[in-house]
């Protein structure tokens, strides 16, 4: 055991030893799993061209449907397909301001998006912060955070959001605020789950008596092990968020028509649709359809993935 | 002897579990309900001297690896006071242990749940040091380097992932991570139990050959007599809580006082004359929530008398350097009742 572990010995010996495992490579592997359905490859393209589609709207789409000047009372109504005074063709019609719906779904995409990610990624940064404090305390500060997040997920989280919409008023940042109170709760639960398992394991022990900070040890050794079942929880929380934006939005305490999300057009249409205007509410609807459930979609391959279960 | 680097002062431990709100209620209806209490050590006194290594020996139970976490600084002490070097090792405020210094650290059992599964070990490694400022920043990657060769690993090894490593690697990187922070007392925790018989033997050379060339000084806490013997000057075992002998090691095997000791040894499987007779100690090692009146160890006892049921044996001089918690060694007054 002397003379093999000098330094010198052991630099022939470093090609016997396995390779380490870059980031790169692990990212190699997660896709390697992921593309085994194509089902979610499909998913993972839509989401893909839908948020590129809304990122890029401003240059892809006919018209700017936030700019009333740019509307026309005369094109209100067009069925799709049809050519409006603008000089080309409404593929999915106008609506009652003679908004080129195309354009305003792609807009109302892009709202969409912006509210569910970064409600998403704020529910996801408490929710973290609450469970793992949780965990990593345990006794009362564990008892009274927790009792809170069941009273919480005990409620729907369309109620909590409306209710806390009716307080806060009108507008983005508002909305956002709303989704995040009333989807932490998810997230606090599901960290608190993985972590009060990896609280009791002996790193974290090596790690207090070193002795290193207890932000230290709850974000650096902590929060990386409870990662995985996160990531999962995240992707269908902003499908989630989108859809529950666009109930609000839908049922009139979202956001107004200026500033439309797929929502505000769906109920906008919703008024028109005995008249046999379908195409003001219908396609908005399958627009939302769709991103939802490629969300969720992905959300269940990248638990698949991650499933120790499944692991190779 | 030199002054004593670690003390342990009359140090107990007690682990108290309250009842739910739910038992609770049901407790007053049907009398239960009360708040657990395990005895996890009674009354434990040790020094170790510096450049020791001292042993701690005992079945599962009987509170050795809380004397090691106590010692670490993981746990407080319910009564009684762990210096080292004169100053204390962690205090508890408000629930939470505060632990106040750097030169203590522990070796666990499992290397496969001690090492952070998602941390590089030169990460795992640098940690402490850059964070206590124990070696120049510049220094700290050329320092974790030459630690890793040191404990028998390559430098280049650094960068990877605990998962890659074997178990007798990882151990080797557990106690790289100890001696990154160039503590004065280590404290081992079954630190070669979990590993393969040929791993053992390379991990206790590689801690034979540490302690050599760092003068190391540790607790060394075993239930493996045969490595205890290999790696101790001295052997202190314990049962349910209590320290019941205390020697240097080559005393004690060669001659232990406390019948416990000699029921260990008798249990211990040996190679050699072919046919293999051992012992087990008869019974089970009783519980900690209840331990039994008197010597913790009479119900087990071959040699048990009346007084061993109502007093608990002190710790008491037995030859140069040796203690021993036994009426059987109590000048002479023995083992009937000392009423009777």
């Amino acid at each position: 055991m002397t003379d093999t572990l000098t330094p010198e010995s052991n630099v022939t010996a470093v090609p016997a030893a396995p390779p380490a495992e870059t980031r790169v490579m692990r990212l190699r592997n997660f896709w390697s799993d992921y593309r085994q359905s194509w089902v979610a490859i499909a998913a993972l393209i839509v989401i893909v061209a839908l948020v590129l589609g809304a990122f890029f709207a401003p240059f892809l789409v006919p018209q700017d449907p936030y700019d009333l000047a740019k509307l026309d009372w005369l094109d209100a109504f067009l069925p799709p397909g049809t050519e409006g005074s603008g000089g080309y063709a409404h593929v999915l019609g106008t609506d009652n301001a003679g908004r080129d719906m195309l354009s305003a779904i792609f807009y109302g995409l892009r709202t969409s998006f912006v509210i569910g990610i970064s409600a998403g990624a704020l529910a996801l940064a408490v929710g973290i912060t609450v469970g793992l404090t949780a965990a990593y305390f345990g006794g009362r500060i564990e008892a009274l955070l927790m009792r809170i997040v069941d009273l919480q997920l005990s409620m729907p989280a369309i109620l909590l959001a409306l209710v806390m919409v009716a307080m806060l008023g009108q507008g983005i940042p508002q909305i956002i605020f709303a989704l995040v109170v009333a989807q932490y709760a998810y997230f606090a639960r599901t960290t608190h789950g993985a972590a009060s398992v990896e609280r009791r394991k002996d790193y974290i022990e090596a790690a207090r008596s070193t002795p290193l900070p207890t932000w230290r040890v709850m974000f650096k050794h902590l929060l990386p092990n409870v990662l995985p079942p996160l990531i999962v929880v995240a992707t269908v929380q902003v499908a989630s968020a989108i859809s529950l934006e666009a109930t609000l939005s839908f049922l009139g305490v979202g956001l107004p028509l200026t500033e439309p999300s797929l929502g505000t057009l769906i109920s906008n249409g919703f008024k028109y649709i005995h008249a046999g205007r379908y195409w003001l509410s219908i396609y908005p609807g399958i627009f939302l359809m769709i991103t939802v459930v490629a969300i969720n979609l992905v959300g269940d391959q990248v638990r698949n993935v991650l499933d120790p279960r499944n692991s190779r | 002897m030199t002054d004593p680097i670690l003390r342990i002062e009359n140090v107990s431990k007690r682990f108290t579990r309250m009842p739910g709100l739910a038992e609770r209620l049901v407790g007053k209806v049907t009398g239960g309900g009360k708040p657990v209490v395990v005895h996890a050590l009674s009354d434990v006194s040790l020094n170790v001297a510096p450049g020791e290594v001292v042993g701690i020996v005992g079945e599962s139970g009987c509170g050795k690896s809380t004397l090691g976490r106590v010692v670490t600084g993981i746990y407080a002490p319910s009564d009684g006071r762990v210096t080292l070097h004169g100053k204390p090792i962690a205090r508890e405020r408000g629930g939470n242990i505060d632990k106040l210094t750097t030169q203590v650290q522990m070796i666990h059992q499992d290397p496969f749940a001690s090492l952070n599964p998602r941390m590089k070990v030169g990460e795992t490694l640098a940690e402490g040091p850059r964070h206590h400022c124990i070696i120049p920043a510049g220094e700290v990657r050329a320092r974790m380097r030459e630690l890793l060769e040191k404990v028998g690993l390559e430098g280049a090894y650094a960068d990877r992932l605990p998962h890659q490593f074997s178990g007798g690697q990882r151990q080797r990187v557990a106690i790289a991570r100890a001696l990154a922070m160039e503590p004065d007392l280590l404290v081992l925790d079954e630190a070669v139990a979990s590993l393969d018989v040929s791993i053992q033997a390379q991990v206790l050379n590689l801690f034979m050959d540490l302690r050599r060339d760092l003068g190391l000084t540790a607790l060394f806490i075993s239930h493996d007599l045969s490595v205890v013997r290999h790696v101790c000057d001295r052997v202190a075992i314990m049962y349910l809580g209590r320290l019941v002998e205390l020697a240097p090691a080559d005393q004690l095997y060669a001659e232990p006082k406390h019948p416990y000791t000699s029921a260990l040894f008798a249990s211990v499987p040996t190679v050699g004359t072919g046919r293999r007779v051992f012992e087990a100690i008869k019974g089970e090692i009783p519980s900690p929530i209840n331990p039994p009146s008197g010597c913790a160890f009479h119900p087990r006892c071959p040699l048990a008398g009346p007084r061993c049921r109502v007093e608990v044996p002190r710790l008491t001089d037995a030859g140069p350097a040796r203690t021993v918690a036994c009426h059987l060694n109590d000048g002479g007054v023995g083992l009937q009742d000392a009423a009777a």
